[in-house]
């Protein structure tokens, strides 16, 4: 698995860590969003970026008064068929005003990658093995949108009316 | 009726793009067929019993002789020369090869069309009245509602992987043509308190195996409000509707789980944010925009009898026949609306011929404006007819099949495709329909007993809309035999309801039998001008059941 | 597909579309895939009919078919047919368009 994140492949250098195991040190990690409500106070004093994951059943709204303290919220795809992180990717950018990464995590593939990021996911857990140029063509492929996301794209309906 | 800016035909392009990408991975290997199916279902593509099925999307219904025009080459030289309009206005063709699609998507899109989201989890055509813009009482033309929603729904970023699929329909009156109380979202064009355009948004109907009509979830929501809370709808389901069943995973399924009230209470939570969102403002302009596609084409004044007309009726019965069922009220003097059967005796419902089609085609072109809609009922209309030119016109739709009098009659069928073509079937529907069709034949005996509306499905799925059959039929597999459970008293127009299963099924070769007795039952009891639906309504289902299932 | 399979089926034979065109093909002694039921290879009983279903699978993999499963078979007067109605149609083509598919070739 590959990391992409605001169009390049980057290293990957964060640790998922179960909800019973020792968080190790001086590395960021990501805990669930069970561990995350249990242990909050502890995990905001870590010298190292802290990141939450939420399965397909938790919406965002769960950790709304936390979003200033952590610093990627993955979402998880457990099947590419599974819509749900779309809409809550977009109410943590458009709603909750997150600033922090999104990190789409799971079955996610070429063609779920634009809209993905129209929600606003700005990383994104690949197949091993996907190019950049891959990537960029996925991001491509469509030139005009006609909905207006909180992703500032000028949609078909403002460049009709544009005077 | 809409055509394509650079900005509609860019996409439509790009997406023509994708897609033979897509089919490029796929026949290379770089794609499952787990992954590619989503994506080729997304444009329409299903695999089915002998081969591939593509469905075309017709908005709305709407086409032009051009457009028709195009979807007879297609059938000819894709196909095995005829296409199949079904119960979403849209067409079907059922012999397309994988590697020929992205060609016919490339011919489709040179017409404006597509066939972008016609199957997926994801929101399908939205469909609407077929006398849009010809019948009186409209509260305004509800296609420009219907564009609307299609632009927004088109390759929504945040909707293209819902639960399951998502169907859209729009009313323009209290008159409902559309079916909207059986859609996912249906909406009822009213009179807001301030005098405009508003809407009645009803959420959470459906046929299938969980027959349920729609609550009202939205009143009098204000036009430039329609998107806003639309999309609050759709975030409420994307987010709760059901992933763990594929049977349950309708919106149907959630409103009733959670109630109309804490439905409306969740919409209207998520529309308190989202009507303030900018993004989610109809520009008064875009609605303008569109509005100009949908004026009024250039009518005449007509006296509103035409004496040539008039002539015609009293010296051709088989015309006068046609006129009293096919031709209905326009709202201007001296035009008519005039509906073309698909459901000649023997033929097969909602089917027609590449031949057929370019005959409907030009007449499109000739007498009504160059516009015809499809009907959810597999049906033709030809909206805006001068009364002096429904002679020509039937002459001409007679002698290509396309002039039975039996619109709305006991022959006029909705049948989805069944076991003669669907994967999904348990059993044939097809020549349940024929049987039954030439059962009743005799058109003096099909006038004699009025509306009557035959709705027929090969499976639990209900394509053929049985739910909403004033007689419904739904095959069934018994062991491996093909059987026919009856529901009576269905209705898909403003006054909805579902279809009462009447008893056990009949086999097929007592089908017809059944349903003669269902309708001597009826003529035995009505009372003045009851059509079978109003008898139904008044009786109930018992003294058709006594008559159905004597014991001896 | 899986629903229709009769899990209580003995005698059974696989059955696919093609990728290309979804043609209706049947998996044969050859190992490949003919248009024709007549050439398909027939297994019988549980563990038979699993290992012709094991080697018929890879022709997904190999971008030849879509979808295989097994499906039941008799003989009807030496003649190989299928034992259920949906899979009589879809050898033969729609009962009510005796001039399209397969049935229109033959005929």
């Amino acid at each position: 698995m590959s990391l992409i994140r605001n169009g390049s492949i980057v290293d990957n250098d964060w640790v998922n860590v179960g909800d019973d195991e020792t968080l190790p040190a001086d590395v960021p990690v990501f805990v669930s969003l069970t561990r995350w409500l249990a242990e909050r106070e502890t995990l905001m004093g870590r010298n190292t970026p802290i990141g939450v994951t939420l399965s397909s059943s938790e919406a965002p709204e769960a950790i709304i008064d936390d979003l200033d303290r952590i610093q990627v919220i993955a979402l998880q795809f457990p099947t590419f068929k599974d819509g749900r992180g779309y809409s809550y990717a977009r109410l943590l950018r458009e709603r909750y005003g997150f600033e922090g990464e999104i990190r789409a995590s799971g079955d996610v593939l070429y063609d779920q990658w634009f809209a993905m990021s129209r929600c606003g996911v700005d990383a994104f857990e690949v197949p091993e093995g996907t190019t950049i140029e891959a990537f960029n063509e996925a991001m491509t492929e469509f030139s005009l949108v006609y909905q207006a996301t909180g992703d500032g794209r000028q949609t078909v309906m403002q460049l009709r009316h544009r005077s | 009726m809409y055509r394509y800016d650079e900005f509609d035909h860019t996409l439509v392009r790009e997406r023509v793009a994708q897609f033979s990408g897509q089919v490029k991975r796929r026949l290379a290997g770089e794609m499952t067929e787990d992954q590619f199916k989503p994506l080729r279902l997304m444009n329409g593509l299903y695999l089915q019993l002998h081969a591939y099925m593509l469905r075309v999307a017709v908005p709305y219904g709407t086409l032009s002789g051009k457009q028709m025009h195009m979807l007879a080459h297609i059938a000819r030289k894709y196909d095995k020369g005829y296409g199949h309009f079904t119960t979403r206005q849209n067409i079907q063709y059922n012999w397309p090869k994988l590697d020929e699609v992205p060609a016919i998507l490339e011919d489709l899109a040179s017409v404006e069309m597509h066939a972008i989201q016609t199957s997926g989890n994801c929101i399908r055509n939205v469909t609407s009245d077929q006398y849009a813009g010809a019948a009186a009482g409209e509260i305004d033309d509800p296609r420009i509602w219907s564009e609307i929603i299609r632009q927004w729904s088109t390759f929504h970023p945040e909707f293209t992987y819902l639960p399951r699929k998502f169907k859209f329909a729009v009313a323009g009156m209290r008159e409902d043509r559309a079916a909207i109380r059986f859609h996912d979202i249906g909406i009822e064009l009213v009179k807001g308190v301030d005098g405009k355009v508003a809407f009645d948004i009803y959420a959470g109907g459906g046929q299938g195996r969980t027959p349920m009509i729609a609550p009202l979830i939205g009143t009098a929501v204000p036009a430039d409000d329609l998107i806003a809370y639309v999309e609050s709808i759709l975030r409420v389901y994307n987010m709760n509707g059901r992933r763990d069943n594929l049977y349950k995973a309708r919106i149907k399924i959630l409103v009733h789980a959670i109630g109309a009230e804490e439905m409306k209470r969740q919409v209207e939570e998520e529309f308190s944010h989202a009507k303030n969102d900018p993004n989610l403002t109809l520009p008064a302009a875009e609605i303008a925009r569109i509005r100009t596609y949908f004026e009024a084409p250039a009518f005449e004044t007509l006296p509103d009898i035409s004496d040539a007309f008039e002539k015609e009726k009293t010296e051709n019965k088989r015309f006068a026949d046609w006129v009293h069922t096919n031709v209905a009220t326009h709202k201007m003097p001296g035009y008519a609306i005039a509906n073309i059967s698909l459901k000649p005796i023997g033929g097969v419902a909602g089917d027609a011929s590449a031949d057929q089609m370019d005959v409907v085609a030009d007449l499109t072109n000739e007498f009504s404006f160059d516009e015809v809609r499809v009907t959810h009922e597999q049906n033709l209309t030809l909206p805006h007819v001068r009364k002096q030119d429904l002679f020509t016109l039937w002459q001409k739709l007679d002698a290509t099949s396309l002039g039975d009098a039996n619109l709305a009659l006991i022959t006029d069928h909705i049948v989805c495709p069944g076991l003669d073509y669907c994967a999904l079937a348990n059993a044939r529907s097809i020549p349940i329909s024929q049987e039954i069709a030439e059962r009743f034949e005799d058109l003096d005996r099909q006038h004699n007993i009025g509306e009557l509306k035959i709705k027929i499905s090969g499976c639990i799925n209900a394509c053929g809309h049985h739910h909403a059959g004033h007689i419904g039929i739904l095959g069934v597999d018994k062991k491996g035999t093909e059987f026919y459970q009856v529901s009576l008293g269905g209705s898909a127009d403003e006054t909805p309801s579902v279809g009462e299963i009447v008893g056990p099924a009949f086999t097929e070769d007592k089908i017809a039998d059944a349903i003669e007795t269902i309708v001597e039952t009826y003529l035995g009891v009505r009372i003045g001008g009851e059509r079978f639906l109003d008898t139904y309504r008044r009786i109930g289902k018992e003294p058709f059941k006594e008559k159905l299932y004597v014991t001896n | 597909m899986a629903q229709h399979t009769n899990k209580r089926a003995t005698t059974q034979a696989v059955t696919a579309n093609r990728l290309i065109d979804g043609e209706v093909v049947y998996f044969t002694k050859a190992g490949d895939w003919s248009e024709k039921l007549t050439d398909a290879v027939v297994a019988d009983g549980k563990e038979d009919c699993a290992a012709l279903f094991a080697h018929a699978e890879p022709a997904v993999a190999a971008l030849l078919v879509v979808e295989p499963y097994l499906f039941e078979v008799a003989d009807e007067d030496g003649t190989l047919v299928p034992a259920s109605v949906r899979e009589k149609i879809r050898m033969a083509g729609p009962t009510i368009r005796l001039d399209l598919g397969k049935q229109a070739v033959s005929a």
